[in-house]
């Protein structure tokens, strides 16, 4: 397989000892094995995600982001700038498109990266891993390296807000987009097409500052998969994976509830299918272990 | 000019001060009032002013009401409204710019815990260029004071542990932590957009 190169937007949720540190080790994983080559740009910073907003400007939240775009162009010049998670992939792509739609907005940002020693021309391209998964690869590689076909696993495919909206895959629809089932299958287990809180918001940043309200749709994101008989829950987005993963001991201390259903990334799940132990996916990240793609993994 | 005509012009006057102040601002006299972006909202329910309604109110001349108003605050940024809003109006932008906005102005409500995060946040991510989890998650127990803070952490204890065993929670960020090498230049390069965003004001202004 011809080797594919990007510069690599990890953030801060991905690093070592982080809350999403397991998604980037099932990513590697992922990777290594579809010859994905990623180079993390150098000294990248965090976008300041959606929550920021009362802390930072408008012009300062862009030109937090274009410093990221100003180093992949400078030190991986030709290569899309690929994010991991839906924040990341959000605040950095909507600073892009501005700053390309608009020549006085593109000249205040150089300004300001100007102090910083950078300029961003509006070159590199920001995309979604599951866009170069898909787009650039395409469902049928993606299955290619599958040892362990995940037979009789069922998944609730949980896309959740930002990888969805407002950018999304291209072509698919924001209500109820196909591309997570589609990856489920490619890793040969079954998606459960009619969980119906696929979209649905977990509250995002905000489970931190309303735990009830938050909890409530966690709550019914859990439930559902529960009555679609899901074994576990597979979902895109760290923040994602982290507040409907870590809460649901929460709802059980609250409302006597017995959630206990495991939520894992899209690529822990390719990462086992092609054939890596459980610690090389990730599958050691988890507070609920999810115990099913773990005997898969440790099946020789 | 007549009584009705002087309130009228009242009126716009605060349209004009969101289209000059708010990020999105210019779009919210395309709200055509459609009511689609009302049952948008995951805490909907919680909203006391949906989007529709604050950009009624706006319209109305209601500043203090808006300004004041905590349901900006409940915005999740889940982009339910700006894909399927029928005028395209970017909604989740113009409720973080009157969030910000009011904030600005001292305005926002005091005790919000979602102003207060959000200013954690930027504080804690642009200190270093990364975001250190650990100070952020205290940082937010902690805003009530040591009791409460306390307090709160002891409710999420299984949840911090079981985050220690995974990995996926680092005590020793608390003295060091992740940080970008050229910390320096990023808060320059802020302070610089600062300054350039104060020059566009004073140029568009008055
Ligand atoms: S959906 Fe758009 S047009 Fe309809 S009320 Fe909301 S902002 Fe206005
Ligand atoms: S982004 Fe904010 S305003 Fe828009 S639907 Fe979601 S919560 Fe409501």
């Amino acid at each position: 397989m011809a080797e594919k190169n990007y510069a690599f937007y990890p953030g801060c949720s991905s690093q070592k000892g982080a809350s999403a540190a397991n998604y980037l080790t099932s990513v590697n994983a992922v990777c290594n094995k579809l010859a994905l080559r990623l180079t993390a740009i150098p000294d990248w910073n965090c976008c300041g995600a959606s929550i920021s907003y009362a802390g930072g400007s408008e012009l300062s939240r862009q030109v937090l982001n274009a410093r990221n775009l100003a180093l992949a162009e400078k030190h991986l010049p030709g290569q899309d700038v690929v994010a991991t998670c839906a924040a990341c992939w959000l605040a950095a792509r909507e600073t892009r498109e501005q700053l390309v739609a608009s020549e006085p907005l593109r000249a205040d940002a150089n300004e300001a990266l100007e102090v910083a020693g950078l300029e961003y021309q509006g070159k590199a391209k920001v995309r979604h891993m599951v866009e170069v998964l898909i787009e650039d690869l395409g469902l049928e590689t993606l299955a290619k390296p599958v040892v362990k076909a995940l037979e009789g696993l069922k998944i609730a495919g949980y896309v959740g807000c930002q990888t969805n909206r407002p950018f999304g895959i291209a072509g698919e629809s924001f209500e109820n987009p196909q591309y997570l089932d589609r990856l489920i299958e490619a890793a040969g287990a079954t998606a459960l097409s009619d969980y119906d809180q696929k979209v649905t918001c977990c509250g995002g940043a905000l489970a931190f500052t309303e735990p009830e309200k938050s909890q409530a749709q966690i709550k019914m994101i859990v439930e559902s998969a529960y009555d679609q008989g899901a074994d576990m829950i597979v979902t895109p987005c760290p923040l994602c994976q982290a507040n409907v993963e870590v809460y649901q001991s929460q709802i059980n201390e609250k409302q006597g509830t017995k959630l206990n259903m495991p939520v894992v990334y899209y690529s822990e799940l390719l990462a086992t299918a092609y054939g890596a132990s459980a610690k090389e996916a990730g599958l050691d990240g988890h507070l609920i272990a999810p115990d099913k793609l773990i005997d898969a993994a440790e099946k020789r | 000019m007549s009584e009705a005509d002087h309130s009228s012009a009242y009126r716009r006057e605060f349209l004009a001060e969101v289209e000059r102040e708010v990020e999105g601002g210019t779009w919210v006299k395309m709200c055509m009032q459609c009511g689609v972006c009302a049952g948008s909202c995951p805490f909907g329910p919680h909203w006391e002013h949906s989007p529709q309604k604050i950009f009624m109110m706006i319209r109305a001349g209601q500043r203090e009401a808006v300004l004041r108003s905590e349901s900006m605050w409940l915005c999740t940024s889940c982009y339910n409204c700006v894909v399927r809003c029928p005028r395209q109006l970017p909604v989740t932008h113009i409720m973080h710019g009157l969030a910000s906005y009011a904030q600005k102005l001292g305005l926002a409500p005091k005790l919000q815990a979602t102003r207060d995060f959000s200013l954690q946040f930027w504080e804690n991510c642009t200190r270093t260029g990364r975001v250190n989890e650990m100070r952020l998650t205290l940082g937010l127990y902690f805003r009530e004071g040591l009791v409460a803070g306390f307090k709160q952490a002891w409710a999420m204890r299984t949840v911090a542990w079981g985050l220690l065993r995974a990995g996926r929670l680092n005590p020793a960020e608390l003295v060091g932590g992740h940080r970008c090498a050229d910390a320096n230049g990023i808060k320059a390069m802020l302070a610089k957009a600062r300054e350039i965003e104060a020059r566009r004001k004073a140029q568009h202004g008055h």
